[in-house]
């Protein structure tokens, strides 16, 4: 064993550790496991919500996109994310702490006061989950094997670090994940503001004379282009992202965990300067494109200038942070999806099951998921890379129905929320599989609007659906079925 | 609950202001190129405005807010 990959599995074990101290002296009850007790004050929660605009994206996709497409990268940080978070978080988590809501799922099942809502949107969201469980081990896997200087395959660098989840997940839940993404956090910033500032000066003697180097071998690379990635495409995709992001479960999840609505709009004011970190990552890339030319993987721009620059410990350090970066995201959203796939999913189908039970249930889907996870991150195919795209556009289909729900007098049924949600995710699939998007549908239209993003756009389709189908259908559907829900909940409990 | 409604909008212009790009090299501020710099500019700004927000939302003085 080499002494990089001495050191970026000290710091895992030791991430590890911090997780298994964590629980020592709470009872381990669903809702602690779950959702850390509601007890999380503004400055946990600002590092697990934080903690999710750092992930294996940020450090090898962000200075991999700059590296590969050069400007366009800069849509990795879009302070749209948080005018959305402080507008909406508050109130999901007011109607999450007044009526024990403890998945998203349960959110939309009772809103909607509909148990097959619930099980749909339990579904989406954890088909979402393993994708992006998927890419985060993907990932690991890339950078746990550049640590090891290739001694390591990244298949068993996958294995390894599916291991290494799951035995925190377990132990620990919520809990360990607060105190690891604040340790995770403090390494990433350092090693990515070092690097940043680092590369740009040891090669280029500043900011500005490495982007005129750049302007002068490829001018495009610091403009958006006139299509494809122009500057459509970043305003769309800027808002999907920004709408999807907080509608995955585990985010749903870290909100729940908040203590207070006012932890939550702090936490939303905060955020857009901590996220500013993330332009260091696109400088490292930046720095790559005239260092390391040519290089097959993009994602590996980040390992390839540091083994060129750094002693083995440093590119340990840097390999450290970055196993990180996809470990602390990877545990929360196993956590989320165990707790919807249990509760959610299982529940309803045998619903005399107890708390306990439920608990130990969940625990026990950990590993399966994981297993599953690193099925796919294996056998990396076409099929994957698909499925990535698809999640932030699948994922935003929930949000019409939220929308709506927040809304102090709910216009639309039950049965609009259904339908929008079906349809959103069935053109989804359909645009993703069959690669439709407006440009290949109408490739005379202006790049303006043919660049528009696909998944923001069948969100709108999703959102009128699921208004006029909402509102024309009348709440003595919600009658018939009320009686059946009422039943459930009695016998759930 | 009026003051929200301007809260809101008040909010809105960081995000206007953002996903405005100034799609031009030149001039480099502070080293950067201008596009570059003028979209990290609104993300430092959204912070401000937020904070602004976040202390003249009436929503964070009402008592039964934390329970």
């Amino acid at each position: 064993m080499n002494i990089s990959l001495f050191i970026t599995f000290a710091i895992l074990i030791f991430a590890c550790y911090l997780g298994v101290s964590a629980r020592k002296g709470k009872e381990m009850n669903m809702e602690q496991w779950a959702v850390g007790g509601r007890s999380f004050g503004s400055l946990t929660i600002f590092f697990i919500l934080a903690g999710e605009m750092f992930t294996t994206f940020t450090f090898l996709g962000a200075s991999g996109m700059a590296y590969g497409v050069g400007m366009p990268a800069v849509y990795a940080f879009n302070c749209f994310y948080f005018i959305v978070a402080y507008w909406m978080l508050p109130p999901i988590w007011k109607y999450a702490k007044k009526h024990n809501v403890m998945s998203q799922a349960d959110f939309y099942e009772k809103k909607y006061k509909s148990v097959g809502l619930g099980v749909v949107v339990a579904i989406i969201g954890v088909i979402a989950s393993v994708s992006y469980l998927v890419m985060q081990f993907v990932g690991l896997g890339i950078i746990v094997s550049a640590s090891s200087y290739g001694s390591i395959s990244s298949g068993l660098a996958v294995v390894l670090s599916g291991l290494l989840v799951t035995v925190y997940v377990t132990i620990s839940g919520m809990h360990g994940s607060a105190w690891t993404a604040i340790f995770k956090d403090i390494l990433i910033l350092g090693v990515i503001i070092f690097m940043g500032v680092y590369f740009p000066f040891h090669y280029y003697g500043g900011f500005k004379p490495m982007f005129q180097a750049i302007e002068s071998a490829h001018p495009e690379m610091l403009l958006f282009p006139a299509e494809g990635l122009s500057i459509t495409w970043f305003v769309t995709t800027s808002i999907m992202i920004a709408l999807a992001f907080y509608l995955f479960p585990h985010m749903q999840t870290g909100v729940f965990s908040s203590k207070s609505a006012k932890a939550l709009r702090w936490n939303a004011a905060s955020m857009p300067i901590y996220q500013l970190i993330i332009v260091f990552s696109v400088f490292i890339g930046f720095a790559a494109v005239l260092q390391v030319p040519g290089l097959n993987d993009a994602d590996m721009s980040i390992f390839k200038l540091a083994q060129g620059a750094f002693p083995p410990w440093f590119v340990g350090l840097v390999g450290g942070a970055g196993a990180l970066a996809a470990l602390v995201p990877s545990s929360i959203v196993l956590l989320s999806s165990a707790t919807l796939l249990s509760k959610n999913i299982f529940k309803v189908w045998r619903p005399k099951t107890t708390d306990q039970q439920l608990g130990r249930l969940s625990r026990l889907l950990v590993p399966i998921l994981v297993v599953i996870a690193i099925f796919f991150a294996l056998n990396e195919s076409k099929l994957i890379g698909l499925i990535y795209i698809m999640v932030y556009s699948i994922i935003v289909q929930l949000f019409p129905a939220l929308f709506f729900s927040l809304l102090k007098k709910n216009p639309i049924t039950k049965i609009g929320a259904f339908a929008g949600m079906i349809v959103g995710v069935i053109l989804v699939i359909y645009s993703t599989v069959t690669d439709t998007t407006l440009a290949t549908l109408y490739p005379n239209l202006p790049s303006m609007i043919k660049d528009f993003d696909t998944g923001l756009l069948i969100m709108m389709i999703n959102f009128v659906v699921t208004y006029v189908v909402g509102v024309n259908t009348e709440k003595n559907f919600n009658k018939v079925t009320d009686g059946s829900l009422e039943k459930y909940q009695q016998v759930k409990g | 609950m009026k003051r929200r409604i301007w809260l809101y909008f008040f909010s809105l212009i960081p995000a206007i202001g953002s996903l405005t790009v100034i799609n031009k090299i030149e001039p480099y501020v502070l080293g950067l190129p201008f596009v570059l710099f003028w979209l990290l500019l609104w993300v430092i700004l959204t912070s401000f405005f937020l904070y602004i927000v976040n202390i003249l939302d009436p929503a964070n003085h009402e008592g039964e807010e934390d329970i």
